[in-house]
Protein backbone atom coordinates (compact mmCIF):
# COMPACT_ATOMS: atom_id res chain seq x y z
CA UNK A 1 0.00 0.00 0.00
CA UNK A 2 0.94 3.50 -0.91
CA UNK A 3 1.20 6.43 1.00
CA UNK A 4 -1.08 7.90 -1.30
CA UNK A 5 -3.37 5.23 -1.10
CA UNK A 6 -3.42 5.43 3.02
CA UNK A 7 -3.80 8.97 2.40
CA UNK A 8 -6.78 9.81 0.18
CA UNK A 9 -7.70 5.92 -0.86
CA UNK A 10 -7.20 4.06 -4.25
CA UNK A 11 -10.32 6.24 -5.96
CA UNK A 12 -7.94 9.15 -5.91
CA UNK A 13 -10.54 11.36 -4.86
CA UNK A 14 -10.11 15.07 -5.42
CA UNK A 15 -10.92 17.85 -2.59
CA UNK A 16 -14.26 18.61 -4.03
CA UNK A 17 -15.50 15.00 -3.70
CA UNK A 18 -13.72 15.15 -0.13
CA UNK A 19 -15.83 17.86 1.10
CA UNK A 20 -19.25 16.39 -0.60
CA UNK A 21 -18.72 13.51 1.35
CA UNK A 22 -18.00 15.68 4.76
CA UNK A 23 -21.27 17.70 3.74
CA UNK A 24 -23.36 14.36 3.21
CA UNK A 25 -22.47 12.98 6.40
CA UNK A 26 -22.95 16.36 8.21
CA UNK A 27 -26.53 16.90 7.19
CA UNK A 28 -27.45 12.92 8.04
CA UNK A 29 -25.48 13.63 11.62
CA UNK A 30 -28.73 15.89 12.22
CA UNK A 31 -30.97 13.63 11.19
CA UNK A 32 -29.43 10.23 12.88
CA UNK A 33 -32.61 10.98 15.87
CA UNK A 34 -31.89 7.25 17.69
CA UNK A 35 -28.39 6.33 16.99
CA UNK A 36 -26.20 6.83 14.09
CA UNK A 37 -26.75 3.53 12.73
CA UNK A 38 -30.17 4.64 11.67
CA UNK A 39 -28.73 7.01 8.82
CA UNK A 40 -26.43 3.71 7.27
CA UNK A 41 -29.40 3.40 4.41
CA UNK A 42 -28.95 6.61 3.18
CA UNK A 43 -25.21 6.31 3.64
CA UNK A 44 -25.17 3.34 1.57
CA UNK A 45 -27.40 5.07 -0.94
CA UNK A 46 -25.25 8.17 -1.46
CA UNK A 47 -21.73 6.53 -1.37
CA UNK A 48 -22.70 2.89 -3.07
CA UNK A 49 -25.25 3.74 -5.56
CA UNK A 50 -25.14 7.45 -6.35
CA UNK A 51 -21.18 8.36 -6.11
CA UNK A 52 -19.98 4.82 -6.94
CA UNK A 53 -17.39 5.35 -4.62
CA UNK A 54 -17.31 1.68 -3.03
CA UNK A 55 -18.68 -1.88 -3.37
CA UNK A 56 -22.21 -3.10 -1.60
CA UNK A 57 -19.80 -5.71 0.02
CA UNK A 58 -17.28 -3.51 1.21
CA UNK A 59 -20.29 -1.00 2.97
CA UNK A 60 -21.29 -4.58 4.69
CA UNK A 61 -17.87 -5.69 5.94
CA UNK A 62 -17.37 -1.94 7.33
CA UNK A 63 -20.44 -1.88 9.29
CA UNK A 64 -19.70 -5.40 10.49
CA UNK A 65 -16.22 -4.55 11.31
CA UNK A 66 -17.36 -2.17 13.21
CA UNK A 67 -19.69 -4.24 15.30
CA UNK A 68 -17.38 -6.37 16.07
CA UNK A 69 -14.35 -4.17 17.17
CA UNK A 70 -14.77 -2.66 20.54
CA UNK A 71 -15.82 1.05 20.96
CA UNK A 72 -19.26 2.99 19.95
CA UNK A 73 -20.44 1.48 16.80
CA UNK A 74 -20.65 4.89 14.93
CA UNK A 75 -17.27 3.90 14.40
CA UNK A 76 -18.55 2.21 10.80
CA UNK A 77 -19.04 5.67 9.48
CA UNK A 78 -15.06 5.74 9.97
CA UNK A 79 -14.67 2.32 8.41
CA UNK A 80 -16.61 3.58 5.57
CA UNK A 81 -14.67 6.81 5.05
CA UNK A 82 -11.60 4.49 4.99
CA UNK A 83 -12.39 2.51 2.17
CA UNK A 84 -13.80 5.65 0.34
CA UNK A 85 -10.58 7.65 0.77
CA UNK A 86 -8.18 6.59 3.28
CA UNK A 87 -7.37 8.70 6.38
CA UNK A 88 -8.81 11.62 4.50
CA UNK A 89 -12.12 9.87 4.05
CA UNK A 90 -12.16 9.03 7.37
CA UNK A 91 -11.32 12.91 8.68
CA UNK A 92 -14.60 13.69 6.63
CA UNK A 93 -16.89 11.46 7.20
CA UNK A 94 -16.11 11.70 11.32
CA UNK A 95 -15.93 15.24 11.71
CA UNK A 96 -19.34 15.30 9.90
CA UNK A 97 -21.08 12.76 11.64
CA UNK A 98 -19.67 14.41 15.32
CA UNK A 99 -19.39 17.97 14.99
CA UNK A 100 -23.21 19.21 14.71
CA UNK A 101 -24.66 16.57 17.25
CA UNK A 102 -21.90 17.53 19.77
CA UNK A 103 -22.95 21.12 19.48
CA UNK A 104 -26.98 20.15 19.69
CA UNK A 105 -26.20 17.38 22.44
CA UNK A 106 -23.97 19.95 24.83
CA UNK A 107 -26.57 22.69 23.98
CA UNK A 108 -29.81 20.85 25.04
CA UNK A 109 -27.81 18.98 27.73
CA UNK A 110 -27.35 22.24 29.50
CA UNK A 111 -30.77 23.66 28.59
CA UNK A 112 -32.45 20.71 30.39
CA UNK A 113 -30.01 20.20 33.07
CA UNK A 114 -30.97 24.18 34.60
CA UNK A 115 -34.59 23.46 34.05
CA UNK A 116 -35.18 20.02 34.91
CA UNK A 117 -37.35 20.19 37.62
CA UNK A 118 -39.60 21.79 35.03
CA UNK A 119 -43.01 20.31 34.33
CA UNK A 120 -41.99 19.92 30.74
CA UNK A 121 -38.77 18.79 30.79
CA UNK A 122 -39.75 15.93 33.18
CA UNK A 123 -42.23 14.80 31.22
CA UNK A 124 -40.14 15.07 28.52
CA UNK A 125 -37.51 12.55 29.99
CA UNK A 126 -40.34 9.81 31.77
CA UNK A 127 -42.79 9.82 28.92
CA UNK A 128 -39.61 8.74 26.29
CA UNK A 129 -38.05 6.21 29.26
CA UNK A 130 -40.79 3.38 27.91
CA UNK A 131 -39.55 4.15 23.95
CA UNK A 132 -36.06 3.90 25.15
CA UNK A 133 -36.30 0.71 26.97
CA UNK A 134 -38.44 -0.48 23.77
CA UNK A 135 -35.96 0.65 21.26
CA UNK A 136 -33.09 -1.43 23.25
CA UNK A 137 -34.69 -4.71 23.22
CA UNK A 138 -35.53 -3.85 19.51
CA UNK A 139 -31.93 -3.64 19.09
CA UNK A 140 -31.39 -6.04 21.04
CA UNK A 141 -33.90 -8.72 18.66
CA UNK A 142 -32.57 -7.49 15.06
CA UNK A 143 -29.06 -8.31 16.66
CA UNK A 144 -30.39 -11.59 17.42
CA UNK A 145 -32.42 -12.34 14.53
CA UNK A 146 -29.37 -13.89 12.48
CA UNK A 147 -28.43 -16.40 15.10
CA UNK A 148 -32.41 -17.85 15.57
CA UNK A 149 -30.83 -19.72 12.49
CA UNK A 150 -29.23 -22.39 14.62
CA UNK A 151 -29.82 -23.87 18.02
CA UNK A 152 -26.45 -23.70 19.28
CA UNK A 153 -26.01 -19.60 18.50
CA UNK A 154 -29.25 -18.72 20.25
CA UNK A 155 -28.38 -20.58 22.96
CA UNK A 156 -25.43 -18.42 23.50
CA UNK A 157 -27.43 -15.01 23.01
CA UNK A 158 -29.63 -17.27 25.80
CA UNK A 159 -26.42 -17.72 28.20
CA UNK A 160 -25.10 -14.55 28.00
CA UNK A 161 -28.22 -13.21 29.20
CA UNK A 162 -28.95 -15.34 32.26
CA UNK A 163 -25.44 -14.69 32.81
CA UNK A 164 -25.38 -11.40 32.84
CA UNK A 165 -28.31 -11.16 34.81
CA UNK A 166 -27.39 -13.17 37.65
CA UNK A 167 -23.67 -12.55 37.97
CA UNK A 168 -21.23 -10.33 38.38
CA UNK A 169 -18.70 -11.50 35.70
CA UNK A 170 -17.35 -9.00 33.08
CA UNK A 171 -19.06 -9.11 29.21
CA UNK A 172 -15.46 -9.46 28.14
CA UNK A 173 -15.07 -13.09 29.50
CA UNK A 174 -18.46 -13.40 27.47
CA UNK A 175 -17.32 -11.41 24.14
CA UNK A 176 -14.12 -14.05 24.44
CA UNK A 177 -16.57 -16.92 24.59
CA UNK A 178 -18.51 -16.10 22.44
CA UNK A 179 -15.43 -15.62 19.88
CA UNK A 180 -13.92 -18.97 21.10
CA UNK A 181 -17.59 -20.37 20.26
CA UNK A 182 -17.57 -19.42 16.79
CA UNK A 183 -13.95 -20.62 15.75
CA UNK A 184 -14.76 -23.93 17.36
CA UNK A 185 -17.88 -23.71 14.69
CA UNK A 186 -20.40 -23.44 17.24
CA UNK A 187 -21.49 -20.17 16.15
CA UNK B 1 -36.39 -8.12 39.14
CA UNK B 2 -36.34 -7.23 43.42
CA UNK B 3 -32.86 -7.50 43.98
CA UNK B 4 -31.91 -5.11 41.32
CA UNK B 5 -34.44 -2.82 42.86
CA UNK B 6 -32.82 -2.85 46.35
CA UNK B 7 -29.52 -2.22 44.58
CA UNK B 8 -30.55 0.84 42.82
CA UNK B 9 -31.59 1.80 46.16
CA UNK B 10 -28.71 1.63 47.85
CA UNK B 11 -26.72 3.23 44.67
CA UNK B 12 -28.34 6.05 45.25
CA UNK B 13 -26.63 6.43 48.71
CA UNK B 14 -23.68 6.40 48.35
CA UNK B 15 -23.72 7.83 44.69
CA UNK B 16 -20.39 9.19 43.58
CA UNK B 17 -18.77 12.22 41.29
CA UNK B 18 -15.81 12.41 39.02
CA UNK B 19 -12.94 14.02 40.14
CA UNK B 20 -11.31 15.62 36.90
CA UNK B 21 -11.52 15.50 33.19
CA UNK B 22 -8.63 12.74 33.97
CA UNK B 23 -10.95 10.67 35.35
CA UNK B 24 -13.84 10.97 33.30
CA UNK B 25 -11.15 10.05 30.16
CA UNK B 26 -9.93 7.35 32.10
CA UNK B 27 -13.38 5.50 32.53
CA UNK B 28 -14.93 6.24 29.26
CA UNK B 29 -11.73 4.79 27.65
CA UNK B 30 -11.96 2.16 29.72
CA UNK B 31 -15.69 1.08 28.99
CA UNK B 32 -15.52 1.71 25.16
CA UNK B 33 -12.18 -0.59 24.86
CA UNK B 34 -15.05 -3.21 26.93
CA UNK B 35 -17.62 -2.23 23.98
CA UNK B 36 -17.88 -4.90 21.76
CA UNK B 37 -20.63 -4.78 20.01
CA UNK B 38 -22.14 -1.81 21.39
CA UNK B 39 -20.94 0.43 24.27
CA UNK B 40 -24.04 0.64 26.21
CA UNK B 41 -24.10 -2.20 27.61
CA UNK B 42 -21.09 -1.92 29.60
CA UNK B 43 -21.84 1.92 30.28
CA UNK B 44 -24.55 0.96 32.54
CA UNK B 45 -22.59 -1.28 34.02
CA UNK B 46 -19.31 0.54 34.31
CA UNK B 47 -21.05 4.09 34.72
CA UNK B 48 -24.01 2.93 37.73
CA UNK B 49 -22.82 -0.06 38.82
CA UNK B 50 -19.14 0.14 39.50
CA UNK B 51 -17.98 3.80 39.55
CA UNK B 52 -21.91 4.74 40.97
CA UNK B 53 -21.66 7.84 39.14
CA UNK B 54 -25.35 7.36 38.29
CA UNK B 55 -28.35 5.73 39.75
CA UNK B 56 -30.61 3.25 37.00
CA UNK B 57 -33.15 6.18 37.11
CA UNK B 58 -30.59 8.37 35.84
CA UNK B 59 -29.12 6.83 33.44
CA UNK B 60 -32.13 5.90 31.41
CA UNK B 61 -33.08 9.57 31.69
CA UNK B 62 -30.00 10.54 30.32
CA UNK B 63 -30.18 7.57 27.53
CA UNK B 64 -34.07 8.42 26.73
CA UNK B 65 -32.61 12.21 26.23
CA UNK B 66 -29.27 11.35 24.34
CA UNK B 67 -31.77 8.88 21.98
CA UNK B 68 -33.90 11.99 20.97
CA UNK B 69 -31.16 14.22 19.83
CA UNK B 70 -29.55 14.32 16.47
CA UNK B 71 -26.23 12.16 17.21
CA UNK B 72 -25.00 9.04 18.33
CA UNK B 73 -26.23 7.58 21.52
CA UNK B 74 -23.41 6.59 23.93
CA UNK B 75 -21.68 9.84 22.03
CA UNK B 76 -24.21 12.50 23.10
CA UNK B 77 -24.25 10.57 26.46
CA UNK B 78 -20.88 10.81 27.04
CA UNK B 79 -20.87 14.58 25.92
CA UNK B 80 -23.43 15.48 28.58
CA UNK B 81 -21.92 13.42 31.13
CA UNK B 82 -18.83 15.41 30.72
CA UNK B 83 -20.36 18.80 30.12
CA UNK B 84 -22.40 17.96 33.51
CA UNK B 85 -19.12 18.00 36.04
CA UNK B 86 -16.24 20.16 34.19
CA UNK B 87 -17.92 22.14 30.94
CA UNK B 88 -16.28 21.49 27.40
CA UNK B 89 -13.04 20.59 29.39
CA UNK B 90 -14.86 17.10 30.28
CA UNK B 91 -17.17 17.00 27.20
CA UNK B 92 -13.84 17.09 25.69
CA UNK B 93 -12.90 14.38 27.82
CA UNK B 94 -15.56 11.98 27.89
CA UNK B 95 -15.61 12.28 24.26
CA UNK B 96 -11.83 11.39 23.97
CA UNK B 97 -12.02 8.60 25.77
CA UNK B 98 -14.97 6.97 24.15
CA UNK B 99 -13.70 7.34 20.53
CA UNK B 100 -9.61 7.71 20.07
CA UNK B 101 -8.36 4.14 21.30
CA UNK B 102 -11.25 2.67 19.71
CA UNK B 103 -11.06 4.59 15.97
CA UNK B 104 -7.03 3.47 15.97
CA UNK B 105 -8.34 -0.11 16.59
CA UNK B 106 -10.97 -0.09 14.55
CA UNK B 107 -8.56 1.08 11.48
CA UNK B 108 -5.99 -1.61 11.83
CA UNK B 109 -9.10 -3.82 11.99
CA UNK B 110 -9.84 -2.62 8.72
CA UNK B 111 -6.73 -3.09 7.35
CA UNK B 112 -5.98 -6.18 8.56
CA UNK B 113 -10.09 -7.28 7.22
CA UNK B 114 -9.54 -7.09 3.88
CA UNK B 115 -6.86 -9.78 4.02
CA UNK B 116 -8.26 -12.01 6.63
CA UNK B 117 -11.81 -12.17 5.73
CA UNK B 118 -11.90 -15.10 3.56
CA UNK B 119 -10.83 -17.45 6.48
CA UNK B 120 -13.63 -19.53 8.11
CA UNK B 121 -12.51 -19.10 11.50
CA UNK B 122 -12.15 -15.24 11.09
CA UNK B 123 -16.09 -15.18 10.20
CA UNK B 124 -17.22 -17.90 12.86
CA UNK B 125 -15.51 -15.51 15.49
CA UNK B 126 -17.45 -12.68 14.20
CA UNK B 127 -20.56 -14.51 14.57
CA UNK B 128 -20.12 -15.79 18.00
CA UNK B 129 -19.55 -12.36 19.22
CA UNK B 130 -22.35 -10.71 17.47
CA UNK B 131 -24.56 -13.57 19.52
CA UNK B 132 -22.93 -12.31 22.39
CA UNK B 133 -23.01 -8.35 21.70
CA UNK B 134 -27.12 -9.53 21.00
CA UNK B 135 -27.19 -11.21 24.47
CA UNK B 136 -25.89 -7.66 26.31
CA UNK B 137 -28.28 -5.60 24.83
CA UNK B 138 -31.02 -7.78 25.47
CA UNK B 139 -30.10 -8.05 29.04
CA UNK B 140 -29.07 -3.91 29.23
CA UNK B 141 -32.75 -3.30 28.52
CA UNK B 142 -34.28 -5.82 30.97
CA UNK B 143 -32.52 -4.63 33.69
CA UNK B 144 -33.19 -0.58 33.00
CA UNK B 145 -36.98 -1.70 32.34
CA UNK B 146 -36.88 -2.03 36.76
CA UNK B 147 -36.54 1.97 36.73
CA UNK B 148 -39.78 2.23 35.02
CA UNK B 149 -41.69 1.17 38.57
CA UNK B 150 -40.47 4.55 39.43
CA UNK B 151 -42.17 6.45 36.36
CA UNK B 152 -44.66 8.74 36.92
CA UNK B 153 -46.79 7.30 34.33
CA UNK B 154 -47.01 4.10 36.34
CA UNK B 155 -46.00 0.76 35.48
CA UNK B 156 -48.83 -0.32 33.44
CA UNK B 157 -48.60 2.44 30.58
CA UNK B 158 -44.77 2.24 30.41
CA UNK B 159 -45.22 -1.79 29.66
CA UNK B 160 -47.59 -0.22 26.77
CA UNK B 161 -45.16 1.87 25.27
CA UNK B 162 -42.50 -0.18 25.68
CA UNK B 163 -44.27 -2.98 24.06
CA UNK B 164 -45.76 -0.64 21.54
CA UNK B 165 -42.28 0.64 20.07
CA UNK B 166 -40.65 -2.59 20.52
CA UNK B 167 -43.48 -3.78 17.94
CA UNK B 168 -43.11 -0.89 15.45
CA UNK B 169 -39.31 -0.91 15.08
CA UNK B 170 -38.44 -4.45 15.94
CA UNK B 171 -41.56 -6.11 14.01
CA UNK B 172 -43.20 -4.10 11.77
CA UNK B 173 -39.74 -1.71 10.99
CA UNK B 174 -41.40 1.89 10.65
CA UNK B 175 -39.39 4.63 10.63
CA UNK B 176 -38.00 5.76 14.01
CA UNK B 177 -38.69 9.18 13.49
CA UNK B 178 -42.82 8.59 13.11
CA UNK B 179 -42.30 6.15 15.99
CA UNK B 180 -40.97 9.03 18.13
CA UNK B 181 -43.27 11.14 16.99
CA UNK B 182 -46.29 9.06 17.01
CA UNK B 183 -45.89 7.15 20.42
CA UNK B 184 -43.08 9.08 21.64
CA UNK B 185 -45.43 12.38 21.41
CA UNK B 186 -48.16 10.38 23.46
CA UNK B 187 -46.33 9.17 26.42
CA UNK B 188 -44.92 12.57 26.82
CA UNK B 189 -48.33 14.21 26.73
CA UNK B 190 -49.29 11.46 29.44
CA UNK B 191 -46.60 12.23 31.54
CA UNK B 192 -46.88 15.75 30.93
CA UNK B 193 -50.88 15.34 32.33
CA UNK B 194 -49.90 12.58 35.02
CA UNK B 195 -47.51 15.28 36.58
CA UNK B 196 -50.16 17.91 37.01
CA UNK B 197 -49.51 21.66 37.70
CA UNK B 198 -46.68 21.06 40.75
CA UNK B 199 -44.18 18.78 38.81
CA UNK B 200 -42.61 18.03 42.50
CA UNK B 201 -42.29 14.32 42.46
CA UNK B 202 -40.00 13.34 45.50
CA UNK B 203 -36.99 12.23 44.44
Amino acid sequence: MTWQTLLVGAHGLQWADLVSLFLHFLMLSMLAIGGAITTAPDMHRYVVGERHWISDADFTASVALAQAAPGPNVLFVAVIGYNVAGLAGVASTLAGSLIPSTVVAVAAARWGHERREARGVRAFSAGLAPLTIGLLLSTGWVLALPTAARWSTLGLVAFTVVLMLRTKISPLWLIGVGAAAGVAGWA
Amino acid sequence: MSPTATLDDATLLALRTPASAGELFKVFNRLALQGFGGVLPIAQRELVERERWLTQQQFVELLSVSQVLPGPNIVNLALMFGDRYFGWRGAAAALAGIMLAPLVIVLLLAVLYAKFAVLPVVAGALRGMGAVAAGLVITTGLKLAVTLRKNPMGSQLCVLFTTLTFVAIALLRWPLVWVLLGVGGTAIAVAWHKLGPAARVPQ
